[in-house]
């Protein structure tokens, strides 16, 4: 996933200064009534406006609309991303209007991620933050040498304030939007480069405590529009009834009775499922669950069931015998604990978890003869077309995607059944708009969820309790096999998602890390932290392992593995004060962990309770401290280690998807239990940058080290009793007291 | 056909009976501040006020409503300025912000009856709400503030 970035902006004509601007994209309009917001392009209100580049228009009244390349589904990027161009571009905050990017992967695609628009990964910020911020850059230098030839002065005599050119030497001044409006501009355009960016001290937005997210208003109004609430002229709604194990197709369809549903309008086979489209919303729920259907009994997903499995998994694991596709190799780790004095060899497992999204899975699509156009709340426009072309046998450029809203996205909008849906249902009604909106259980039953997974470590200690080797084995199947083939081919059958997080910082001198695919079929998927949410828990869990064969503090422990890691020091001895560490409670048990996945560096501890007689973990309070490196909002990551803590106890706690005879057993919010406000820990945050430092990911971050923290917690309190298996139900955390 | 005040206007739809609320609000009405969730009334996502009463709207039908008054995310204040918005912005509560409507409207009615509650009353008179971003902690800080504000 690695993409240089050349630290220059993008080489500018003066044609494409000059180029009109038309049908540029959709103007998500936040805050404004769901009608505006859709299909309002930006071409009429930027009619003969400014437009130094792709990114970034100016307009007569000054008004400076910036592109969110990145898709918003909570974490705060349509605001993030647009400050970074206004902060170099030195505009006013308040008069900058923020437009969703069209479909468009060649001029707005991820420089960072494989140059497409796929929101995910913690990579927004990451990948986009140097060439952004060299955009906004250019812009200013436009400007500067526009208003030079309107003042008649050298450019160097010119400087900037918040969104106007000034001119100290004669005290005039011009206002961008007078700059956008008679500016003749120069030929060619000058360009950016990394000396033209601002030093750190001169930000006025990045790190800003004031700066408020732009969706916020529309959200706490009704306004604010997300995929499900698209409302478009002469539109159907769409329903479909899909098999109940995947890869399975309808036989034989008794459709007598659905079509019989007042205001049905059309019942369509598809390869996995059966589609209705209706008139009303209500109309097809009820010819859905009407409609009598034989499906094929032939996929081999019948043989998934997910708790015989983990324990195949297990022995995997421990068979060392069996050879896995090296992920990281540093050393002969195998050699160095054979001769270790003392060996900790340890399995830790996790079940599948859903995504379950707050709004459900759905999408709004148009076939207009080989052009398709779409409405979705999709992490991922760039596939969204590939997809939605295939459907239609079209080209992917003849695909519009208008991204909407996000009611949460944590990976399963990254996907396109949801997409394929509602395409495949407009086709059969050419010329009307088709919503698809999923039920609740077909959200859940038919998720992508997180792998399955067991893992099995091995660690020798010298005679002095020093690690000599470190062995890690991950055992599960493949995300990358499934949703980027060539990917998981070119890595020789290794899928660095799925193993994400298992490589650490920790000085060990042999470190070795083996992924076992293991191939038996059920789609799984990029959950919230993907591989890291379980790589850390069996990491965190065995230092602390360590430290107790040791009888060392495991923060102290922690401290000596990290000594020559200034930031991950910090983090962890900021936790430590934070939580006063050393300070013993009466019935209630502190547990830490850390992470440095995603560019940050995150240390939590959980302080827990336990109901010996029930097994019930009661986690009352995390403290987390963040290092993000920059930190350019830091309210807003406070709100995102919310999020990953929250997360993270309920999925370390609660979240638990079992598939039997490849069944899905749970189905909504009363068999698959989320976290709610009863059971949420308190949390405080420290954010604490590191000035000089990359700009790191941080909507994943908060989550990886919540589960390990709260099991060292568990061990602290019960004089070493390990949890080992995600999720801590009280059965087995009974187990374990009873083990 | 039914008719109900929903927002202070008079409204009639033609729908079936059983439909759900939730469906004629959102898709017959075209106000989408209430929303979907679980249809089982499990999350708080759809909930809307009955003659004041928070309720959710996915297990309430049409015909329930008939000469009542129904108020939604939209109807709360006029301009956004009800303590609770104000709150929630200056708390900056929402991320993805699919359930804080819900949130919204069923805090609402916890301030209308106790409007000082105690951090166990906003607790147990939210629990029924799921948010998936986990946005809990500023809820209550939001909640706190309006009461303090109101």
């Amino acid at each position: 996933m690695t993409h240089i970035l050349q630290p220059q902006s993008r080489a500018l004509s003066r044609r494409s200064f000059l180029v009109t601007v038309g049908g540029l994209g959709i103007a998500v309009a936040f805050g404004r009534s769901p009608g505006l917001a859709y299909g309002a392009d930006m071409a009429p209100s930027a009619q003969g406006d400014f437009r130094p580049n792709a990114w970034v228009t100016i307009a007569a009244d000054g008004t400076v609309s910036i592109i969110a390349p990145a898709v918003e589904m909570g974490q705060g990027i349509t605001t993030t991303l647009p400050l970074l161009v206004a902060e170099e571009l030195d505009a006013d905050w308040n008069r900058v209007r923020v437009v969703q990017a069209p479909s468009d992967a060649e001029t707005y695609g991820n420089p960072g991620f494989y140059g497409i628009q796929l929101t995910g990964g913690s990579e927004s910020t990451r990948g986009y933050n140097a060439l952004l911020r060299l955009t906004g850059a250019q812009t200013r230098l436009v400007l500067l040498a526009g208003a030079a030839g309107m003042l008649n002065v050298p450019v160097k005599e010119l400087e900037t304030e918040p969104h106007k050119v000034v001119h100290p030497p004669s005290g005039r001044s011009l206002d961008y939007g007078e700059i956008a409006v008679r500016a003749v501009l120069p030929d060619p355009m000058p360009q950016a480069t990394e000396a033209d960016l601002k030093p750190s001290d001169r930000w006025r937005y990045i790190g800003s405590r004031t700066i408020r997210r732009i969706d916020v208003p529309s959200k706490v109004n009704g306004t604010a529009v997300f995929g499900i609430d698209v409302q478009l002229p002469n539109m159907l709604f769409g329903a479909v009834l899909r098999a109940p194990v995947q890869d399975e197709r309808p036989e034989i369809i008794d459709d007598a009775e659905a079509r019989n549903v007042p205001g049905i309008t059309h019942i369509v086979p598809l390869p996995y499922g059966v589609g209705i489209i209706g008139e009303t919303v209500e109309a097809t729920k009820r010819a859905k669950d009407l409609l009598k259907v034989t499906w094929s009994t032939t996929s081999r997903v019948r043989n998934y069931t997910s708790q015989r499995l983990l324990d195949e998994y297990r022995a995997v694991g421990r068979d060392l015998g069996q050879q896995g596709v090296p992920a990281h190799t540093n050393g002969d780790a195998e050699a160095a604990i054979a001769g270790a004095a003392r060996v900790i060899e340890v399995d830790y497992m996790s079940d599948h978890v859903a995504h379950a999204t707050m709004e459900p899975m759905n999408a709004t699509a148009l076939v207009t003869g080989d052009r398709v156009e779409i409405w979705a709340p999709t992490q991922g426009p760039t596939g969204t077309q590939g997809f939605a072309a295939e459907v239609v046998r079209t080209a992917p450029d003849k695909v519009k995607v208008n991204t909407t809203l996000l009611g949460g996205g944590f990976g399963r909008k990254a996907e396109a059944d949801f997409i394929v849906d509602a395409v495949s249902l407009a086709k059969a009604v050419e010329g009307r708009p088709v919503k698809v909106i999923w039920s609740r259980e077909d959200d859940v039953r038919h998720d992508t969820f997180r792998p399955l997974e067991a893992q099995h470590v091995k660690v020798g200690l010298d005679a002095e309790g020093n690690i000599v080797g470190w062995r890690h084995r991950i055992v599960a199947d493949s995300i990358f096999a499934r949703t980027l083939p060539p990917v998981f081919a070119e890595a020789g059958g290794h899928d660095d998602v799925v193993t994400e997080g298992a490589k650490f910082n920790y000085a060990v001198p042999a470190h070795q890390i083996e992924y076992l695919r293991q191939d038996k079929g059920l789609a799984i998927g990029f959950w919230f932290a993907v591989g890291v949410g379980y790589t850390r828990f069996a990491i965190e869990c065995v230092i602390d392992e360590i430290a107790a064969a040791r009888g060392i503090d495991p923060a102290a422990l922690r401290l000596e593995l990290l000594k020559d890691q200034p930031r991950a020091r910090k983090v962890i001895e900021t936790v430590a004060r934070m939580a006063e560490w050393d300070r013993a409670r009466d019935g209630r048990g502190l547990g830490l962990a850390y992470s440095d996945a995603f560019g940050s560096h995150c240390a939590q501890v959980a302080e827990v309770s336990l109901n010996r007689d029930t097994g019930e973990i009661r986690v009352h309070k995390v403290w987390c401290a963040i290092d993000p490196g920059v930190a350019i909002q830091p309210l807003h990551i406070e709100a995102m280690m919310m999020t990953g803590i929250t997360n993270g106890t309920g999925h370390a706690l609660f979240e638990q998807i079992n598939v039997v005879n490849g069944e899905v057993q749970e189905s909504n919010f009363d068999t698959y239990r989320v976290i709610r406000m009863s059971e949420a820990p308190e949390i405080e945050v420290a954010v604490v940058p590191t000035p000089g430092s990359p700009f790191g990911g941080i909507g994943q971050a908060g989550l990886p080290p919540t589960g390990p923290a709260i099991a060292n917690a568990v061990a602290h309190l019960t004089g070493g009793v390990r949890l080992r298996h995600y999720p801590f139900t009280p059965d087995r955390v009974k187990a374990a007291l009873e083990a | 056909m039914t008719a109900f005040t929903i927002n202070g206007h008079a409204v009639d739809v033609a729908a079936e009976a059983d439909t759900p609320l939730l469906w004629v609000i959102r898709e017959h009405l075209k106000l989408t501040g209430t929303k979907f969730g679980c249809g089982i009334a499990q999350c708080g996502a759809c909930t809307v006020h009955i003659d004041g009463e928070p309720t959710r709207s996915c297990q309430t039908f049409l015909e329930d409503v008939a000469g009542r008054e129904v108020t939604t995310i939209e109807g709360l204040s006029p301009d956004a300025s009800h303590p609770l918005q104000k709150a929630w912005i200056v708390e900056q509560v929402p991320q993805c912000g699919y359930c804080q409507s819900g949130q919204i409207m069923q805090a609402a009615a916890l301030l209308e009856h106790t409007p000082a509650p105690t951090r166990e009353q906003i607790i147990a008179h939210m629990d029924g709400n799921i948010c998936r971003c986990g946005t809990y902690v500023r809820i209550i800080s939001a909640i706190q503030r309006a009461a303090q504000e109101g």
